[in-house]
């Protein structure tokens, strides 16, 4: 009898282990790794729709709330559908170029159940990277809030990503030129900050102020919607960042404090700065410097420690609060919801803290330290190259595409009795309200 | 009869309801309006963008009663809805020729 037991426990334990074995003999996939970029890839697109979706929807006047979340909820589907053409290969695929991933890759060809991208399965990379191209045109919504027709919106949002997007993630990520230079950018500070916010800016100047900018009331239509979002940019941010590592580890874990901390810092920071300057502090003020710092900590998350990570928030706040308020009542550029100067201000800067604040030379604030042959001020140089590279080229970019839609759907903007009626009813011939 | 048409601040509303019930009002109706007076607006701020909100939400009330309880309702809503700050409101009385109770026809005083 304890032989025949014996014997059954050796069968049920090989049982148990053979397909394990099999497994790790098989294939190079990590389990826990492909479990965190599977779940970083639901919480990044989480950030899209609906948290910058309700972000951008309640500071908007009432009669263009639904074409904000519709201008959100288009883009989502039209650029995955890209990513599927052309996108993923352009950006990740294996040409010689370092300019371009080529078009290999397109509509997914070769990426097959069992494909691997360094030790996950290449659908999981690719899902995940999909969900940032998606939410860097979604950024720009912002900008040309309440006055761009839809079918502009559409058309520029699609070239944009292909035009710019695509090529710039390849640049820095998918083995392209600036990546191989050394440029820094753990999650998309250049990526997806600096090319969203100066392609705002450029759409913001092109199509002009709203009616009534700075002379009427143009109060956000529902707090409650844009704190709610906020929030869930915050919590889906974890999965920008911490997923950004490509793996369940150590980085991961370290870029997710950091970016909580810098969030924090950001927030107090805004916070603290009204509360001097207004005796007042607000709500939209503490979760624009969130934002202000999340949009800072991206490119530094993976290289900076926890102290460091609250300089980071701190600087990301007080600057892109004065930006924004520089840009609004000096410059008198309508950017409606100030995406420049709080995604586009909050990447350059964290770009170029990320090659400070990565010394490990800095006591408690130091960072993970240089690469091999690189120091603080060459790494800084190649931010700063990094930075200016992408600027223009989405600057310039962005001025062609608007220019080539503007001729396509005559003219970009909605005519003034539209955009007096509002872009719900116009755009879409709908309401976001029925009460 | 009159028409008593005050507009007042919103969170006295109640108050103005209690003592008018107290006089023996039986109904009134209130309205959530905006306007501006004397208190002029205010300003809100959005990210260093300051807009000076022209109109202030108040309550607007409306109550028909008999003549004879004129001068008591005037003197309850004031009385009720004052703060002695500015806003505090106004009080419009006007002649009403007519008022039927829809549901029996009834008119006049009977139908208040």
């Amino acid at each position: 009898m304890p032989t025949t037991k014996s014997l059954s426990i050796t069968l049920l334990l090989s049982a148990l282990l053979a397909p394990s074995l099999a497994f790790a003999q098989g294939s190079e996939i990590s389990g826990a790794n492909t479990a965190w970029i599977l779940t970083a890839t639901a919480l990044v697109l989480f950030m899209t729709i609906p948290g910058l979706s309700l972000f951008y929807g309640g500071l908007v006047r009432t009669k263009n709330v639904l074409s904000i979340l519709m201008q959100c909820f288009a883009i989502t589907i039209m650029i995955s559908i890209l990513w599927l053409l052309v996108g993923y290969s352009i950006a990740f695929g294996p040409s010689e170029s370092a300019f371009w991933g080529g078009l290999s890759k397109a509509l997914f060809n070769g990426v097959e159940v069992d494909s691997v991208s360094g030790d996950i399965p290449e659908t999981v990379f690719a899902a995940f990277q999909m969900t940032f191209a998606i939410i860097t045109p979604a950024l720009i919504v912002g900008a040309f809030a309440e006055r761009m027709k839809f079918s502009a919106m559409m058309m520029f949002s699609g070239l944009w990503a292909l035009l710019v997007y695509f090529p710039v993630a390849n640049w820095v990520w998918g083995g392209g030129w600036l990546g191989q230079m050394g440029l820094i950018d753990f999650a998309g500070g250049t990526v997806v900050h600096v090319t969203a916010g100066v392609a705002a800016v450029v759409a913001a100047l092109m199509l002009g102020q709203r009616k009534g900018f700075l002379s009427s009331a143009m109060v956000p239509h529902n707090m409650t919607m844009t704190v709610t979002g906020a929030g869930m940019l915050w919590v889906g941010w974890f999965g920008f960042n911490a997923g950004s590592a490509l793996a369940a580890d150590g980085s991961a874990g370290m870029a997710l404090i950091a970016t909580h901390l810098s969030a924090s810092a950001g927030a107090l920071t805004w916070m603290s700065i009204e509360w001097i300057k207004y005796g007042k502090p607000s709500a939209l003020g503490a979760v624009t410097g969130m934002v202000a710092g999340l949009a800072t900590i991206t490119p530094a998350s993976g290289s900076v420690g926890p102290a460091g990570a609250m300089l980071v928030g701190i600087a990301g706040g007080a600057v892109c609060y004065f930006a924004t308020t520089y840009m609004k009542t000096k410059l008198r550029i309508d950017d409606s919801l100030d995406v420049f100067p709080v995604h586009g201000v909050g990447g350059m800067l964290g770009t170029v803290l990320a090659g400070i604040l990565i010394s490990q030379n800095l006591g408690v604030f130091s960072g993970n330290g240089y690469a091999e042959g690189m120091a603080m001020g060459s790494q800084v140089i190649v931010q700063i190259t990094g930075i200016l590279a992408i600027g223009i080229y989405t600057g310039v970019l962005t001025i062609i595409i608007l220019k080539l839609v503007g001729a396509l759907t005559s003219g970009i903007r909605v005519s003034d009795e539209e955009e007096q009626m509002g872009c719900d009813i116009t755009d879409h011939d709908e309401k976001g309200y029925s009460m | 009869m009159k028409l008593i048409t005050a507009i007042i601040k919103p969170f006295k509303s109640d108050d103005v309801r209690e003592a008018l019930s107290e006089l023996g009002v039986n109904g009134m109706t209130v309205t959530e309006v905006k306007g501006f007076g004397r208190q002029k607006g205010h300003t809100e701020l959005y990210r260093g963008a300051e807009y000076v909100i022209d109109f202030l939400p108040k309550a607007k009330i409306e109550v028909a009663i008999e003549d004879d309880l004129v001068d008591q309702a005037i003197e309850a809503i004031c009385k009720a809805a004052q703060t002695g700050q500015i806003g505090d409101g106004k009080i419009f009385v006007s002649n009403l020729e007519q008022a039927i109770r829809i549901r029996t026809g009834e008119t006049g005083n009977e139908a208040l």
